[in-house]
């Protein structure tokens, strides 16, 4: 070990317009450690590693990179600096095959022949020296995302990175496949090479890294060794202040069954079916939990109880059945049914961004006879009702003639959550209720729902954050491949056994957890790859 | 239809396919880039005037095809300035560079040569000869085989064979060459090239020369091969025809050329017979104007195949925040 | 916060865009071995400065104005209707038809008439590619274009095989009968004593064309529909999940766009020609697109940038009488302006907005 570090930072700065997403940051991380780096969503993770990666270019600062000084401009010169990385969003040719997208950037020369040779003999190497096995002519498109993540992986060491940034690889895994990962980690640190770790996950900090720095609104707010810190001080250092890690609730008190779901398949454009026979039966005053890796039906379940996918099967809702195709299948008809839905996605599907703030206070709900008058829409109405929610939501700034789009992660989604809950409907849908949420909104979020759950409203909470299905479900329903792989009650489990519900194995196996999970996922992306055909 | 008619109808089918096939490979370049092209026509039509004019002027044929392409190429990179320097929306410059061609040539022409718009009749070293294959006039007189040879494959200009070897051309450098697979990779997913380091600015700039060079032969072969000179609105949708044929063809060049055989082929039906007699029912010859863009609108409906574009196309490349 | 207020984003960067094109216009005139301020002197005179001019500078306003409306409608639903020329041939068609086939008692009653003949007939013309898109996603751009060429052979079959009176050579129908004859401007307000609009095309339908533009604002900002086209046209995605059909909303669209396309033909034919034509639209599907662009599909912008290129045809006009610069040069600026306030719209934007920005650390 020496004392020149892997990477140096010095003072980087960057501005996006008006926003400044790093201000003057260091940070120093040693050859042959896994260095962590901690914040909330928005916090300027993400853009500190795309500037170490020559993704953006900092507006003040330098870059060392083993004891020298390197003008990193474009990614190219990252590459040659020995920096790999891996994007939360794969940056991947989704119709070229594995082969095809480890060279692109790194061929041997103008010819693509000898080049696609060469890469094949050094993937057959890669993998069986770190379990990264991938088939080298399948077409990425075909491939689960765990396996879209390994040719991420591969991409990177086939171009020697020394230094490995993976910016929250664990998102999109398995909490077996996460296990996976970090084996793998485990190894290349072993092996001297550098990792840097993006996250916003607690748990993972504590258990793979050597040290760890904490991000807070742009700027670098700590760097301590793993091994001398605990998640609550590092919470605290994330947040500015001292968080609760729990919700506060009482037991619940299930009523009647309000939505009754059975056998719910549904076929996405592409041909490929996504819920396969999808039953369950929500109550009112509880909180179901749908735990799930994403993209394993929970979005389209969400889609289609919300109206807006089609679907064959049978939905009731307190014994009336809702019609799952054609007319009167449609987002107007199930609100008027009496479920809200406050969607996974606020910016693609929950707002209009450039609509003010007050129009998105009425959409969706926008035909109510209540904001018409004559021809026209009863702006005024519309207007004073906005500003009357946005108050009580504590949204900020409060102010109702801002474009959705100049407001942060957190009251955006309070704008959402005003509008769907203030129709007080009996049913609420809700997905990834604090996705890129900061922590101060999260706690208001998480008392709204359980709020809306005492006043005897049944809530659907579908969630990729396993610690928030614990915190906040009264029942939780484990998804995997478009079916519900079982339902357990929190206090009756644990996060291994999820997990490989999660993975689609139904029973603890006797052997290794992962041989169990990476059969099951194999599985399914056959019956995927199958499909597409 | 004898045997020789059929031959002059294929012959012509050859020709009037020729600056269609080239404005496709062109299209085919630009947008498996990613980059969307609907100024086809107007580049096609800045080249067809230019080398004309300047073959007029000069004389010789070759500077005035040069001057085509140039012209193209200027036209190509007012579309790159706009759709990849600055991010512009492709359809919109597209359209403008077609009307701005469609005004600044008939304008330059009067300028230059006031004859209404347009240049005067190429003579000579002014056009391009067509050329006589070696052995066209020994075996001309060999039964079928002969006539074919010496009317259909022989006796074209030397821009018609060039259009023709530039499809499996055109095939080898994307399926086969690094430069093509990161073209390939870039009309698709933009950020996946970025990352590993090469530049998409570059390669999409790249691609759009090549589109420039091959209107501008599309062009020159229309003003100084196929015709005499340029004439206003000379271009007369060829560029828009190309580019249905390019959806026609899927992206992909082998197809491309099947696709401009076939629309050429329309066009020399409807060259040669004007209302088309079928057993009393008569095909009138609008019907044939029209054939090749009510396909076009079949395919794109997707009941003969579906047509799946690049991915990235029509999309400028901005890096995710 | 927003990178610019919204008076700059609105008013400026257009502002800053159309100074560009007339730069570069005045270069070309310049190149051309003309003067570009003796032309413009001129466009003045012949467009401005006589009622004469005007009355051609508001014929040709009248339509942009629909055209412009019609490209417009379909941005706010993030569609590029390039159609806007085959919807108003058709559009022509439609008020052919009532014209010549239909006893009106009074212009008027033709007027109503054919104007709904114009509508739906162009509205039909931009049904089936509006409904190619919504089923089978079949990009709108392209199958309108596809639809021009289909529209113009129509067209041509239709006169020269149906609608030509025996023994006449031209592909045209015959002329209207008198009584759809449509007031003109010069009609409606010369005198004996005060000769007004002496000979020009202005009519009546500039009225439609002004009465169109107050609706249009209606529509898009006051009414649900309106809220949902621009909902839809920002994000489908959202638009879904709030239970607005996309297959509603972009067929819906284009069929206003496409009708009021056709709108524009009650303007050419029944307005001026008389007679519908074989070349009746002239391009002015296409000028929409550069009006649309230059009024931020705001149907004031709208009428603004359609009175600008009016003034630029009629003294386009003028300059080809007394110049040597042929009409062709309005082409240009036409190309002009499609490019700086739409493709390189960034050009003028991305400095603006780093000055705006400069200025606001500064001040704070």
């Amino acid at each position: 070990m020496t004392d020149t570090p892997a990477i140096e930072l010095k003072g980087i700065s960057k501005a996006f317009g008006p926003v400044q997403a790093n201000k003057d940051i260091s940070i120093r991380v040693m050859p042959g450690t896994i260095h962590g780096i901690i914040g909330e969503n928005g916090a300027g993770k993400s853009t500190l590693m795309s500037i170490l990666y020559g993704f953006y270019k900092a507006d003040a600062g330098e870059i060392w990179v083993n004891g020298s000084h390197k003008d990193i401009t474009d990614s190219q010169a990252a590459i040659s600096a020995g920096i790999g990385m891996v994007f939360q969003h794969f940056k991947l040719v989704q119709n070229f095959t594995v082969l095809e997208n480890i060279i692109l950037g790194a061929e041997d020369g103008p010819m693509l022949r000898p080049s696609l040779a060469r890469a094949r003999g050094v993937l057959k190497q890669l993998a069986e020296e770190y379990e990264l096995s991938v088939d080298p002519d399948e077409l990425v498109e075909n491939l689960s995302v765990g396996h879209q993540q390994r040719v991420e992986i591969l991409k990177a060491l086939y171009r020697q990175a020394d230094i490995l940034i993976l910016d929250e690889p664990t998102g999109v895994l398995t909490p077996a496949e996460a296990d996976h990962l970090f084996r793998i980690l485990d190894h290349l640190r072993a092996e001297g090479k550098t990792v840097i770790l993006i996250t916003h996950k607690l748990r993972e900090i504590m258990e793979i890294t050597d040290t760890v720095s904490v991000m807070r609104r742009g700027e670098m707010t700590a760097t301590v060794k793993t091994a001398e810190t605990s998640p609550e001080q590092l919470a605290e250092l994330m947040v500015g202040r001292k968080v609760l890690l729990r919700v506060d609730k009482t037991p619940a008190r299930p009523g009647a069954v309000l939505l009754d779901v059975q056998n719910l398949r549904h076929v996405d454009d592409a041909g490929v079916e996504r819920l396969k026979g999808v039953s369950l039966q929500l109550r009112a005053g509880e909180v179901l939990g749908i735990a799930g890796v994403a993209g394993n039906g929970q979005s389209e379940l969400l889609e289609v109880l919300g109206g807006y996918a089609d679907a064959t099967g049978s939905v009731t809702m307190k014994g009336a059945p809702l019609p799952l195709s054609g007319a009167g299948s449609d987002g107007s008809a199930r609100r008027a049914a009496g479920i809200g839905h406050v969607p996974e996605d606020r910016q693609e599907e929950g707002l209009i961004m450039p609509y003010t703030a007050w129009e998105n206070t009425v959409f969706g709900y926008h035909r109510d006879p209540r904001y018409q008058s004559g021809l026209l829409m009863n702006n005024a109405l519309i207007k004073q009702e906005a500003q009357d929610k946005m108050t009580r939501y504590d949204v900020r700034p409060p102010n109702p003639n801002l474009a959705a789009r100049n407001f942060s992660g957190g009251n955006q989604q309070k704008i959402v959550l005003a509008r769907e809950i203030e129709r007080d409907p009996d049913v609420l849908l809700i997905g990834q209720p604090t996705r890129g949420v900061d922590i101060g909104a999260i706690e208001f979020i998480h008392q709204e729902i359980i709020r809306l759950r005492d006043k005897g409203k049944a809530i659907l909470l579908v969630s990729v954050e396993l610690d928030e299905i614990f915190s906040l479900s009264d029942r939780i329903a484990v998804m995997f491949d478009g079916q519900i792989m079982g339902e357990r009650m929190p206090a009756e489990t644990d996060q291994t056994e999820l997990g490989l519900l999660m993975a689609g194995v139904t029973e603890r196996p006797e052997g290794s957890l992962i041989a169990a999970v990476d059969a099951s996922l194999h599985e399914k992306e056959a019956r995927e790859a199958g499909q597409h055909d | 239809m004898d045997y020789a008619t059929l031959l002059q109808v294929l012959d012509s089918t050859v020709r009037l396919a020729t600056p269609l096939l080239l404005a496709c490979l062109a299209g085919l370049f630009s947008e498996r880039a990613g980059i969307v092209d609907i100024g086809l026509e107007g580049k096609m039509l800045a080249a067809a005037f230019f080398s004309a004019a300047i073959a007029a002027v000069s004389g010789s044929v070759w500077l005035g095809l040069l001057a085509g392409i140039a012209a193209s190429m200027v036209m190509s990179g007012i579309h790159g300035l706009a759709s990849i320097t600055f991010r512009g929306n492709q359809l919109i410059s597209g359209v403008a560079i077609n009307f701005l061609a469609s005004g600044i040539t008939v304008l330059i022409a009067q300028d230059w040569f006031s004859q209404g718009g347009r240049t005067p009749s190429l003579m000579g070293g002014g056009r391009f000869e067509s050329i006589t294959l070696p052995f066209a006039e020994a075996l001309r007189g060999v039964p079928v085989i002969g006539p074919l040879y010496y009317e259909l494959i022989s006796g074209h200009s030397i821009l018609v064979y060039v259009a023709f070897l530039m499809v499996p051309l055109t095939w080898w450098i994307l399926f086969r060459t690094r430069f093509g697979l990161r073209l390939r990779a870039v009309g698709e997913a933009p950020e996946a090239v970025d990352t590993a380091g090469v530049s998409v600015v570059g390669l999409r700039f790249a691609a759009i020369a090549i589109c420039g060079l091959l209107t501008g032969l599309a062009g020159a072969y229309l003003a100084t091969g196929l015709q005499a000179g340029f004439v206003r609105e000379m271009t007369a949708g060829r560029g828009y025809i190309a580019l249905a044929a390019l959806i026609f063809a899927k992206w992909r060049p082998w197809y491309a050329l099947y696709a401009c055989l076939l629309f050429g082929l329309l066009q020399a039906v409807a060259l040669r017979y004007q209302n088309i007699d079928l057993g009393g029912f008569i095909i009138p010859v609008q019907v044939m104007d029209a054939l090749p863009y009510i396909l076009t609108v079949v395919i794109l409906a997707g009941f003969v195949g579906k047509a799946i574009p690049p991915r990235a196309g029509g999309e400028p490349y901005v890096k995710e925040r | 916060m927003d990178k610019m207020p919204a008076w700059a984003d609105a008013v400026l960067v257009p502002l800053i865009s159309i100074l560009l094109a007339a730069i570069l216009s005045a270069l070309v005139i310049l190149a051309i071995g003309e003067n570009p301020v003796e032309a413009f002197k001129l466009m003045v005179d012949g467009a401005l400065m006589r009622s004469t001019g005007w009355g051609y500078t508001l014929y040709y306003t009248t339509n942009f104005i629909f055209t412009g409306l019609c490209v417009a409608v379909a941005f706010h639903a993030k569609m590029f209707n390039i159609g806007g020329e085959g919807q108003a041939m058709v559009g022509g068609l439609g008020v052919a038809l009532a014209c010549l086939f239909i006893p009106f008692p009074h212009w008027s009653v033709a007027l109503i008439v054919a104007t709904l003949a114009a509508a739906a007939f162009g509205a039909a013309w931009a049904f089936i590619p509006a409904w190619l898109q919504a089923k089978r996603g079949s990009h709108i751009v392209i199958t309108t274009i596809m639809f021009n060429f289909i529209a113009a052979a129509l067209l041509n079959y239709v006169l020269v095989n149906l609608l030509r009176p025996v023994g006449a050579m031209e592909p045209a129908t015959a002329g209207f009968p008198a009584v759809t004859h449509l007031p003109t401007f010069q009609d409606m307000f010369a005198s004996e004593g005060n000769p007004l609009f002496r000979g020009s095309p202005a009519n009546v339908t500039f009225f439609l064309a002004v009465a169109a533009c107050i609706a249009f604002w209606f529509l898009i900002w006051r009414t649900k529909l309106g809220y949902e086209i621009r909902a839809f046209g920002h994000s489908e995605s959202a638009a879904r999940y709030a239970g607005i059909s996309p297959v509603r909303i972009t067929v819906i669209a284009m069929l206003i766009s496409g009708g009021l396309a056709g709108m524009m033909a009650l303007n050419t034919t029944m307005g001026e020609a008389e007679r519908l034509v074989l070349n009746a639209t002239e391009g002015a599907g296409f000028i929409g697109i550069a009006v649309a662009l230059m009024g931020r599909s705001h149907p004031v912008g709208v009428f603004l940038a359609a009175l600008l290129f009016g003034f630029l045809y009629q003294g386009g006009a003028e300059l080809a009488l007394w110049t040597s610069i042929p009409r062709e040069l309005i082409t240009v600026i036409q190309a002009l302006v499609i490019l700086f306030t739409g493709a390189l719209d960034n050009m003028v934007r991305m400095p603006l907005e780093k000055l705006f920005l400069a200025t606001r650390r500064r001040s704070s």
